[in-house]
């Protein structure tokens, strides 16, 4: 993907985000209501194919936007060449679509 | 010599590895901070380097940091910037220091050629010049930018070029802003692709300190948030 991509893939993964940051907060406010427990989050998402559409995208989305970002951090912050940034973010994409997924899977 | 009434100027002597120096300045009613300067080379300082040439705001040579902040010293008051009564000088940040308060601009003047922003028209100098129409949206969209005198204030400014010397910088990217709505210009994918590559302009973080220290208050900012824009929308061709 050359830079005018990328640029446009992260602005967009950006303004996806913001609404799932926006539900994802408000969801922790209703749900700590009363206490938490393993129980009331599982009754919750178990089955549920809205959660899991709506948790499966937000990773996606934030395994995309996380990785440009940090490509453009390390090149300003380190002396690392492109080959090494590019090889860290793709193991940050990675490390956040399979942890990420294994979560929301695992509460389906 | 004893003055009553003196600036304290700390100026700064050498290359990189070069030294602060401190001198004892008559503060005048009117005066500029390369006023100052070139009163400590006429009268302590014989061998101190500096560039200026025209004194009125005209040509960008005489740009300094001045107090940590980059400026042109002829059009400077000392009495705006000045600071506990002290005043430091040295040369632009983010290039490299040859000696004294001169610094090499080469780097700088290569990011132009690095950001495409060469001109490539269609005409020979045996055809007329061709006519712009000044109501062009086109046109008006590169009217603010079009007055820049590449002075290196805004590279100097900028802190993403302190962090990533590869930066393109605002000055060239504002240049390429100019040609993308110059219907002139043949080779506007090449010089978009130019300014987009790496290390280009998606790397600027709109955060305006280049538009805020520039002293033909052109806004380079701005012109690289147009050059953003562009990247959504797929590029103009050269018609
Ligand atoms: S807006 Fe962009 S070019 Fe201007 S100073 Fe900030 S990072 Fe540099
Ligand atoms: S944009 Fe302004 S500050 Fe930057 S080089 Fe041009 S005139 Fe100087
Ligand atoms: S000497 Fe020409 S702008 Fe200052």
């Amino acid at each position: 993907m050359n830079e005018q991509t990328l640029f446009v893939v992260q602005r967009i993964s950006a303004a996806i985000l913001i609404p799932f940051v926006l539900v994802h907060l408000g969801l922790i406010l209703v749900a700590v209501e009363g206490g938490l427990s393993a129980n009331e989050i599982l009754s919750r998402t178990h089955g549920n194919f809205i959660w899991l559409l709506f948790y499966g995208l937000f990773v996606v989305a934030a395994a995309i936007h996380a990785p440009i970002g940090i490509r453009n951090i390390l090149r300003e912050w380190t002396k690392l060449d492109w080959r090494m940034i590019n090889g860290l973010a793709m193991v940050l994409c990675a490390i956040l679509l399979i942890l990420g997924m294994s979560a929301v899977i695992a509460v389906f | 010599m004893k003055i009553d009434n003196a600036l304290q100027v700390r100026v700064w002597r050498g290359g990189k590895n070069g030294y602060w120096s401190e001198y004892a300045v008559e503060a005048r009613d009117n005066q500029t901070v390369l006023d100052v300067v070139t009163e400590i080379q006429r009268k302590f300082e014989p061998s101190l380097a500096y560039r200026f040439a025209c004194r009125v705001g005209v040509c960008g040579s005489c740009a300094m940091t001045v107090n940590g902040q980059p400026r042109w010293t002829c059009r400077t008051h000392v009495r705006r910037v000045i600071h506990d009564e002290l005043l430091t000088i040295e040369p632009l940040r983010n290039l490299p220091r040859i000696k004294d308060l001169v610094c090499d601009l080469e780097p700088f003047i290569q990011t132009w050629q690095r950001a495409g922003a060469i001109f490539q028209g269609q005409t020979t100098r045996n055809d007329r010049p061709q006519k712009v129409n000044p109501e062009s949206s086109s046109r008006k969209l590169a009217d603010s930018a079009l007055q820049c005198i590449n002075c290196a204030v805004c590279y100097s400014a900028c802190d993403v070029v302190y962090w990533n010397r590869r930066y393109i910088g605002p000055a060239a990217l504002n240049r390429v802003w100019t040609l993308l709505n110059d219907e002139r210009h043949t080779a506007q994918q090449e010089t978009f692709n130019k300014a987009f590559s790496r290390d280009g302009c998606g790397s600027c973080h709109s955060h305006g300190n280049c538009t805020r220290y520039c002293p033909v208050e052109l806004s380079p900012a701005n012109s690289i948030a147009g050059l953003k824009k562009l990247a959504f929308i797929s590029v103009k061709n050269g018609k």
